[in-house]
């Protein structure tokens, strides 16, 4: 049968309790407020059964310049047995721009990173080839970061 | 520059590159492929040259404003496209759509989403040398963009919907329009069936072609045809149900094998699912009432504003043709009862002082639409799958941030996967098969 996403939400509590900061409601969303290093382990339990988040449906950064913690990534999960939606959170600091990969859990994160690695500057860390994926190589700054003006431009690349 | 592929290269085999610019790379996306003979070692994707900072630009623009840019991302159903952006919107906002727009959007989103399969089905067919059903298909979906031209007034920037509703009501004669359209797509339909389903060239190209198992699908991401010819039963409008989709008839269809075969015939039977849905809630629309119809007679705007500095017109007023369906009349039916967030009526603004202020604030920076505080994520079922905004609101009239989940971002990442081993000949169905849209991929 169907799950609840409050038994979910308990027994994430329940495991990870002082790794998950809040958990939030907003516009009918559950959100997950977690800590950057417990990532990997809260992905991993909820792909397990009974919740069964197996599919990874979105993941993306938000800029929020000038917060201590300035970048947040954001994880959209899907439970297709449960039918249940979850969105993770969690904040990273200018200075250290880095989170863990989860291209090992699922393959379309190798895509997802790489965007957002191109647009906003944050490192993978384990991603297997992390590279621009929609500006070109030579681009200098990441365009979705609040503090890149709209109409920069940037010089032509000489052709090789 | 250096790419992955070219530094795994090995010397007794061939570097090959497709596209940019190759006839079968649908929008612009560059396959680079190691070969052995013609079988495919290694494969790498590069996407990105239709990018244009979709998001960014939405960053920029009021939430009136940035409507337009959605119906760039999937060129082939924008409709869809703007019913999801809107209806993510309207869940922030907790607008109640009228019903009549709400069927009216469930018309249009059928509509677009034929028109989808269609486009993708025609050119998977014609790369595999099957020009006569690219030719067929293409002619049904002319007659669906003639229905939509006619009550939208373009073929593909629509526009159309609107945040609390649609822009205006059904073209005078709408019924009869529809009803042809369906028949003539039914007919291609069946000639296309009749054409392809047997036919041995075109199994030889697709059957047990670039086979994915649901685990694959799923594992990727996927969503929408491409997941359910895996034989995976998800579909948005009936997991998550929105608009009137849980008070229509319609069935799921599913593959078995998850080949191109299956991709093409789980496309095929979504759209005979999808003209049932239209037919469906035509039966529940009204046909259009005297007093809906264009008004030509009354007199001119001009006049009316310098009547109503003394008294009031009382009289019908002489509106542009472009405005058709969108008159006074018709606003109950097509847009919410919110005067927050919806454009007041063009006799108020010609006639009304408040009509004129609420025109004015509708329109100016930093004065309309203001969405509370908050983050919020809603998907619909596009053409290619979930197609999901994820919208975070600082309360001014600018989303903070804009992010669009694209269904087929996730599919194609697939493609470099899904070939390997396979010959370059395969390259162009599956690629075909996966309906890559590339405004809608690179954003």
């Amino acid at each position: 049968m169907a799950m609840e996403k409050q038994i979910v939400l308990k027994d994430l509590q329940e495991k990870f309790g002082s790794e998950i900061s809040k958990t939030d409601l907003q516009f009918g969303d559950d959100i997950l407020h977690i800590k950057k290093e417990a990532l990997i382990p809260i992905v991993n339990f909820l792909r397990q059964a009974p919740y069964e988040f197996t599919m990874l449906l979105d993941l993306t950064c938000v800029d929020y310049l000038g917060e201590e913690d300035r970048f947040e990534m954001v994880y959209h999960l899907f439970s297709l047995k449960n039918n249940l939606r979850l969105r993770i959170k969690t904040r990273l600091k200018e200075s250290d721009l880095k989170i863990d990969s989860i291209t090992s859990v699922w393959k379309n994160a190798n895509w997802l990173e790489r965007e957002v690695y191109d647009m906003f500057g944050v490192e993978f860390e384990g991603h297997p080839y992390l590279k621009r994926i929609f500006m070109y190589d030579g681009f200098e700054g990441f365009p979705l970061r609040k503090d890149y003006p709209l109409r920069k431009r940037q010089p032509r690349l000489p052709l090789k | 520059m250096s790419f992955r592929i070219q530094k795994e290269a090995r010397q007794e085999s061939m570097l090959l590159n497709m596209g940019p610019s190759h006839p079968a790379m649908h929008g612009t996306i560059r396959i680079m492929l190691e070969l052995d003979g013609e079988r495919i070692l290694n494969a790498e994707l590069e996407v990105g040259y239709l990018h244009r900072g979709f998001e960014k630009t939405c960053e920029n623009r009021t939430y009136f404003n940035l409507l337009p840019y959605t119906d760039r991302l999937n060129y082939v159903s924008p409709l869809i496209n703007n019913l999801g952006y809107v209806m993510t919107l309207e869940k922030m906002l907790g607008l109640q759509v009228p019903e009549h727009a709400q069927y009216i959007r469930v018309i249009m989103s059928e509509l677009s989403r034929i028109s989808d399969h269609l486009t993708c089905l025609a050119a998977m067919a014609m790369e595999c040398g099957a020009f006569t059903v690219f030719l067929y298909k293409i002619k049904a979906r002319e007659f669906i963009w003639d229905f939509i031209e006619r009550t939208t007034g373009a073929r593909m920037t629509t526009s159309y919907v609107r945040i609390g509703g649609v822009r205006a009501n059904l073209h005078e004669g709408w019924r009869e329009d529809l009803i042809k359209a369906i028949q003539e797509t039914r007919t291609v339909l069946k000639d296309v069936h009749a054409l392809l389903d047997k036919n041995k060239i075109f199994l030889n190209r697709t059957r047990d072609i670039a086979v994915v198992s649901p685990e694959m699908a799923i594992n990727y991401g996927w969503t929408g045809p491409c997941l359910r010819s895996t034989g995976v039963y998800y579909d948005v409008r009936k997991a998550h149900p929105y608009l009137v989709y849980d008070q229509l008839e319609f069935e799921v269809p599913l593959g078995e094998r998850g080949d191109n075969y299956d991709r093409y015939m789980v496309r095929m039977l979504e759209m005979e699912q999808s003209l049932r849905l239209i037919e469906q809630a035509m039966d529940k629309l009204p046909d259009r009432s005297p007093a809906q119809e264009l008004n030509l007679e009354g007199i001119e705007p001009a006049e009316a504003i310098k009547i109503s500095r003394r008294k009031k017109p009382g009289q019908k007023i002489k509106l542009s043709p472009n405005l058709e369906g969108m008159e006074k009349e018709n606003y109950p039916l097509i847009l919410a009862n919110d005067p927050r967030y919806i454009m007041p009526p063009k006799e108020d603004v010609y006639t009304t002082i408040e009509g004129l202020i609420r025109h004015f604030k509708y329109f100016m920076k930093g004065h309309g639409i203001r969405p509370p505080k908050g983050e919020v994520y809603f998907s619909v079922e596009g053409g290619n799958g979930e197609l999901g905004y994820y919208i975070v609101s600082d309360g001014t009239d600018k989303p903070y941030r804009l992010h669009l989940r694209a269904p087929c971002f996730h599919i194609v990442s697939a493609l470099e996967e899904m070939i390997l081993g396979h010959y370059i000949a395969d390259v162009i169905p599956t690629f075909g098969s996966l309906n890559m849209i590339g405004g809608e991929l690179d954003r």
